[in-house]
């Protein structure tokens, strides 16, 4: 514990690289995950093929997927982004789903015949009503990502990880445990904020 | 309410259905052989062609599974049908745009489907809200149509639909369905998952308004004393085909065939006096009213007056006129020969 609080300056900052390079992720991976949920809502055929892909995906350690991306992106910030935006799709894309299906057919049917658009219904009755369910996808690859991007200082993404892996480098076991107490302390808090959230919109 | 222009076309209130209006089309619902197959050979609407003149409550009747349903989805372009055409005042629905069609159309259904994260007025506002009214416009509208379901707006209007009882929650559904101002009412079993005394009181409420607003409304329920109560028009379904049209008398004292007799309790000669009323029978008019007699108004209905005669022991009420004059003597001879003549006059 003693490097943890004798360096704290160095733990913050290294957080807020974590917290940059999850946040990144996180965002990207819902520009892309939401839209092919609503896909997969409309044309249901697109589904299979989507989700083969993603589990696919999800099934490749984490470790060996960055690896993977070296060849193509290189080293760095952006090359994780992409290996943890690839990470969130499923939990993403299932979630979303879930959360616009999930909405009543009698209400989605009662909006239908009042005459809403398939926009119209999407804005004004299964965002507001599925959004607990699509916050609690949120939750679930936040909590994720936070995991997951600490193997990311492996490709030189900054963030905890580097602390871990100095000091199993170092042979420095307090170094390490900083490290991974922060990105746990960090997945903690993200997830009691969101649970939060995900509270108060199902009431 | 009572200013409601009730035989405007349903083309001014939908746009693309101009057309029709300027060569003078039939006005109304028109079912033109309409086919619903979701599977080729399984005809779940077979071969229907109805008229539905406006202004007329029409209730689509029939055991579940029979098509109506699906029948009534087809007004409103739910359901496409798979051959046969849909016209309403002459413009056949499929030429327009479903989503301006369905806004020119009333729709409640069984489950209510008002929007939970929506209070009671803004549930009532959609239509209008959609069409882009202003704010004002929407909030007068709001108080007038939930002053019409007995929901005043200061009492109700903030609330949300979970705290509304059954009853209440379906009069919001009409009030929504009603606040754009639609000719057409589409509404599918809606007293359907109400207790026997709501039910009861929402059919007299519905009736009461339909009386002031003459909406063209098409019923679907499977419960036949709901379909004798509410309907100027009863059309009876069975198997996708429609087996017989007519008015609740005709219903009940001609059936078409077996089926319709088993279904409706034709032959039921109670129910029968229940679709009669004091003022279709012949009245004595013995001049002297027999003192501490049993009285019936002029406009109730047989069944009501067999009961009053049972109840007061005597077979005969002295019928009173609305300015409650006397009018008559109802005699139960008299009543039974109405009755009868009504279960033998030979089909049209």
């Amino acid at each position: 514990m003693s490097y943890l609080f004798r360096h704290l300056d160095v733990v913050a900052q290294l957080s807020a690289e974590h917290v940059r390079l999850v946040g990144v992720s996180l965002l990207i991976a819902l520009a892309i995950a939401v839209p092919v949920a609503i896909a997969i809502t409309r044309r249901p055929w697109v589904g299979p093929p989507v989700f083969g892909v993603f589990s696919l995906m999800y099934t490749i350690p984490s470790l060996a997927l960055f690896a993977l991306l070296i060849p193509v992106f290189g080293l760095g910030f952006w090359t994780a982004v992409v290996g943890l935006a690839a990470y969130a799709q499923m939990i993403l894309v299932r979630n979303t789903v879930a959360a616009l299906t999930g909405v009543d057919p009698a209400i989605v049917e009662a909006a239908h015949g009042m005459g809403m658009s398939a926009g119209q219904i999407l804005w004004r009755v299964q965002r507001p009503l599925g959004m607990p369910v699509f916050i609690a996808g949120v939750r679930v690859a936040t909590v994720s990502l936070i995991g997951i991007a600490a193997i990311a200082a492996w490709i030189n993404a900054g963030g905890l990880g580097t602390l871990v892996l100095d000091g199993i480098e170092h042979d420095y076991p307090q170094k390490a445990l900083a490290g991974a107490l922060a990105a746990v302390l960090l997945a903690v808090v993200a997830d009691q904020g969101l649970r939060m959230l995900e509270r108060r919109l199902a009431r | 309410m009572t200013s409601l222009p009730t035989s405007r076309p349903i083309s001014s209130a939908v746009p693309g259905l101009y057309r029709a209006d300027a060569v003078g089309a039939p006005r109304g619902i028109r079912f033109d052989r309409v086919v619903k197959a979701y599977q080729p050979g399984q005809h779940v609407v077979d071969d229907v062609s109805l008229a539905v003149e406006p202004g007329r409550f029409v209730v689509l009747l029939g055991p579940s599974g029979c098509g109506k349903t699906t029948l009534l989805k087809t007004v409103n372009r739910l359901v496409e049908p798979t051959s046969g055409s849909v016209s309403i005042d002459g413009v056949d629905v499929s030429a327009t745009e479903p989503v301006a069609l369905r806004r020119g159309i009333g729709y409640v259904i069984q489950q209510v489907g008002l929007f939970p994260h929506m209070t009671v007025a803004q549930n009532v506002a959609v239509v209008p809200s959609l069409n882009g009214w202003p704010a004002e416009r929407q909030q007068a509208r709001v108080h007038e149509m939930l002053d019409l379901v007995h929901l005043p707006a200061e009492q109700f209007g903030a609330r949300f639909p979970r705290e509304l009882s059954g009853g209440q929650q379906q009069r919001v559904g009409l009030a929504r369905a009603l606040a754009a101002d639609p000719n057409i009412l589409l509404m599918d079993e809606p007293f359907g998952a109400l207790d026997a005394i709501e039910r009861t009181r929402l059919q007299g409420e519905l009736i009461a308004l339909q009386r002031q607003l003459r909406k063209t409304v098409l019923f679907v329920t499977h419960d036949v004393d709901e379909a004798l109560r509410m309907a100027d028009a009863i059309v009876v379904m069975r198997a996708g085909r429609v087996v017989q049209y007519g008015t609740p008398l005709e219903i009940i004292a001609r059936p078409a065939d077996a089926f319709v007799g088993e279904l409706t309790g034709a032959g039921d000669l109670v129910r029968l006096l229940a679709l009669m009323c004091v003022a279709d029978v012949q009245l004595a008019q013995d001049g002297e009213l027999p003192a501490g007699a049993a009285v019936i108004g002029l406009h109730a209905d047989l069944r009501t007056a067999l009961s009053a005669m049972l109840a007061s022991g005597t077979t005969r009420l002295v019928v009173t006129n609305d300015a409650g004059a006397a009018a008559g003597t109802l005699t139960f001879e008299a009543m039974l020969q109405a009755a009868r003549a009504a279960a033998e006059k030979p089909a049209p």
